[in-house]
């Protein structure tokens, strides 16, 4: 794709869609998302480990939920997004935004993992098992699969062209299915296990608690943007690595040494 | 030639050639009884425990069935070119896609149902409960073949194709087990299960208003 | 009638070809050369509407192939590499569905005859599967006879077809061009007596 070199750029919204644009953007943006992340991290992490009380009911054991709750929402967001740009690509037949979509899987996937993760570390002491089926960690752990399902058809596709639109059909197919998928757990387990402790109970939160965890959510947005855009990189320049530019760019540190 | 008359044309080919391959169809059906006699074997022959867990074991063996019946969809008539032939018909490509949802229904999800009182029968479930199963598994299964037809045809000479169309699918069909299975054991438990039936209802019509399209978009994609 | 106006494909990041132009009237018969890869089955897909150029557009009778969407496909006959014949099914069979699909159905008299063209009427109740291969392409090519449609598009038609077939297909196509028809097709022979072909050779670009 050639650079559009026509009017200012910021009257042109398809300026940064081209990859030659955005990769230096993408290499701009990093350090700045990247130092944010670490930031809000430590004062999330100080606030909610150091400063929030210990929990009435749960004592210290409760404090897992600032991790827990960003990365499920996270894990929600990030697919949201993917299917925003899975949209944005079968509509516009931007490349970038498909790759936006690849960038942001892994990401997402991590984010349900660690949400299944810290979930199980919590139902331990709450419940007295690492694994309940609640609504939440069965629909949580139907979205790990989502991503997975998403990785692996992108990954197995070797023409990236039709990768990137089967990626896009699937993801629009996933987020039509994650609201039902939820709805369906949620309505399962009430049938099943009414007698089953709520999450919500007793959630009367402290002000440091919720400004810990909006810290710690806010975190997770930073990392989240910080890999997707160096995925985001190689993706392009593994795409474009035939083109004038990426070779140039490669060049360059060649010769210096 | 108009979309509808298209539409009735795919299904009519397709059933005749499924006519022509009727063994690949008893495969299915086999499986399917195969693996609702296998639970018995590990769980043990107590009648209570039975009847409490037929309409789930019921539901999961028809739709790993479907699942194993799922490659057929496409995958014969990408290898021999006939897909390409398909979509040059002077019609859309979701009316085709329709059809073949449709043809692929009759010829798995229909015998299914038909055969589950049978097997619903040796896990002692009660006539009202194996009604509301026929039920649930006639207006679950148009689900399954609709909602597979896209990992079908995304999965089309993909390596590995028909392990990821499994990883693809599989979490999709969690909402039809649920309310299919939900709706008979909502009748064990005395209540008449016309909640989860409807439910069940407006899925079907979602995904087979919306899945053909979508598949139709994938296919191309791999004729391409 | 068929007008391609600066098209261009890649496949990945590989450019196929590009600002690729050429208009062709009824009678046109075009034999595209080409080396391996170079995207003549891509082309052809996209002639066919099976896939969109990157760039550029193809008009047919002066409307674009986009707009056109799938009445268009009553216009033309494709042959694939692959047969698109079912193995199980007789070449009868094969020719029946095919003319369904195709929204022309043809009488059981109208079957028959195609296949005494394309001379598989001795073969017309066995399964393709037993047929040779070149036997085989002669059940694919009796899609073509069997309905008229102006633009013909055959991906290596005369692969697998022995001396005498070649050159009846040469006459098919010769037939169809003096009938106002259009045929594109790629080959990598020497193509048997068709008169007023021309050739275009795709190159890379630079």
């Amino acid at each position: 794709m050639k650079p559009h070199a026509d009017g200012p750029r910021w009257l042109n919204i398809f300026h940064f869609a081209s990859p030659y644009q955005f990769y230096p953007l993408a290499g701009r943006l990093i350090p700045l998302f990247a130092t944010l992340a670490v930031l809000l991290a430590m004062a999330g992490l100080w606030l909610g480990f150091a400063i929030a009380p210990a929990d009435a009911q749960q004592g210290e054991g409760y404090r897992i939920i600032f991790l827990h709750v960003p990365t499920s929402w996270m894990a929600m967001l990030i697919y949201v997004a993917m299917a925003f740009w899975s949209v944005m690509h079968l509509i516009l037949r931007t490349r970038l935004s498909a790759m936006m979509a690849q960038a942001l899987a892994p990401t997402g996937a991590l984010m349900a993992f660690l949400s299944l993760f810290t979930g199980a570390l919590w139902g331990k002491p709450m419940w007295g098992t690492w694994w309940v089926w609640d609504a939440r960690l069965t629909s949580m752990l139907l979205l790990f699969f989502l991503y997975l399902g998403f990785i692996a058809l992108t990954r197995s596709i070797d023409e990236p062209d039709r990768a990137d639109k089967a990626g896009s059909v699937l993801a629009i197919v996933g987020v039509f299915n994650v609201p039902v998928i939820y709805f369906s757990v949620k309505w399962w387990n009430t049938l099943h296990q009414g007698a089953s402790i709520s999450m919500e109970k007793g959630s009367t939160m402290a002000s440091t608690m919720l400004i810990a965890m909006l810290l710690m959510s806010l975190a997770a947005w930073m990392y989240a943007i910080t890999t997707t855009l160096s995925r985001v990189r190689n993706l392009i320049l593994q795409r474009e690595a035939r083109t004038r530019w990426v070779q140039e760019l490669l060049a360059i540190p060649a010769n210096k040494a | 030639m108009s979309s509808w008359a298209f539409f009735c044309t795919v299904i009519r080919r397709d059933l005749f050639l499924a006519w022509q391959q009727r063994g690949d169809l008893l495969v299915g059906l086999v499986f399917f009884v195969l693996v609702a006699c296998l639970f018995p074997l590990a769980i043990g022959p107590e009648a209570k425990l039975l009847s409490r867990i037929g309409p789930g074991v019921l539901w999961v063996a028809a739709i790993l069935a479907n699942l194993l019946a799922l490659p057929r969809l496409f995958q014969a008539d990408w290898q021999d070119g006939t897909l390409e032939q398909l979509l040059l018909a002077p019609a859309p490509a979701g009316m085709m896609v329709a059809g073949k949802i449709v043809a692929h229904w009759l010829t798995t999800g229909v015998p299914l149902t038909l055969i589950a009182p049978l097997l619903g029968v040796q896990y002692g479930l009660s006539s009202d409960l194996l009604l509301m199963l026929m039920a649930t598994l006639f207006i679950g299964t148009p689900v399954l073949s609709a909602l597979g037809s896209i990992g079908a045809a995304l999965t089309l000479g993909v390596r590995q194709g028909d392990m990821l169309l499994a990883l693809l699918v599989l979490p999709l069909y969690a909402p039809v087990l649920i309310f299919g299975s939900g709706a008979v054991a909502a009748v064990a438990g005395g209540l008449n299960g016309y909640a989860e039936l409807s439910l069940l209802a407006a899925i079907a019509c979602g995904s087979l208003f919306l899945a053909p399209w979508l598949a139709a978009m994938a296919i191309k994609l791999a004729v391409e | 009638m068929i007008l391609i106006d600066q098209i261009a494909a890649q496949r990945g990041d590989r450019p196929l070809f590009s600002n690729l132009s050429f208009a062709l009237q009824a009678g046109d018969c075009i034999h595209l050369r080409g080396e391996n890869g170079i995207g003549k089955t891509s082309l052809l897909k996209m002639l066919a509407g099976l896939s969109q150029p990157d760039q550029g557009q193809i008009l047919w009778q002066g409307q674009a192939l986009t707009e056109l969407g799938d009445d268009y496909h009553g216009q033309l006959h494709y042959l694939g590499h692959k047969d698109a014949l079912k193995d199980l099914l007789s070449p009868y069979q094969n020719l029946h569905w095919a003319t369904q699909i195709a929204g022309n159905p043809l009488s059981e008299a109208a079957i028959l005859h195609t296949l005494a063209k394309v001379g598989l009427l001795q073969q017309c109740d066995l399964p393709v599967r037993s047929l040779s291969q070149g036997q085989k392409k002669r059940a694919a090519l009796a899609r073509l006879l069997a309905t008229p449609r102006p633009l013909w598009l055959l991906d290596e038609p005369f692969v697998a077809l022995d001396t005498t077939a070649q050159s009846e297909l040469g006459e098919w196509i010769n037939n169809h061009c003096q009938q106002g028809g259009i045929v594109i097709l790629t080959s990598h022979q020497q193509l048997p007596s068709i008169q007023h072909v021309t050739e275009l050779t795709l190159t890379r670009p630079l």
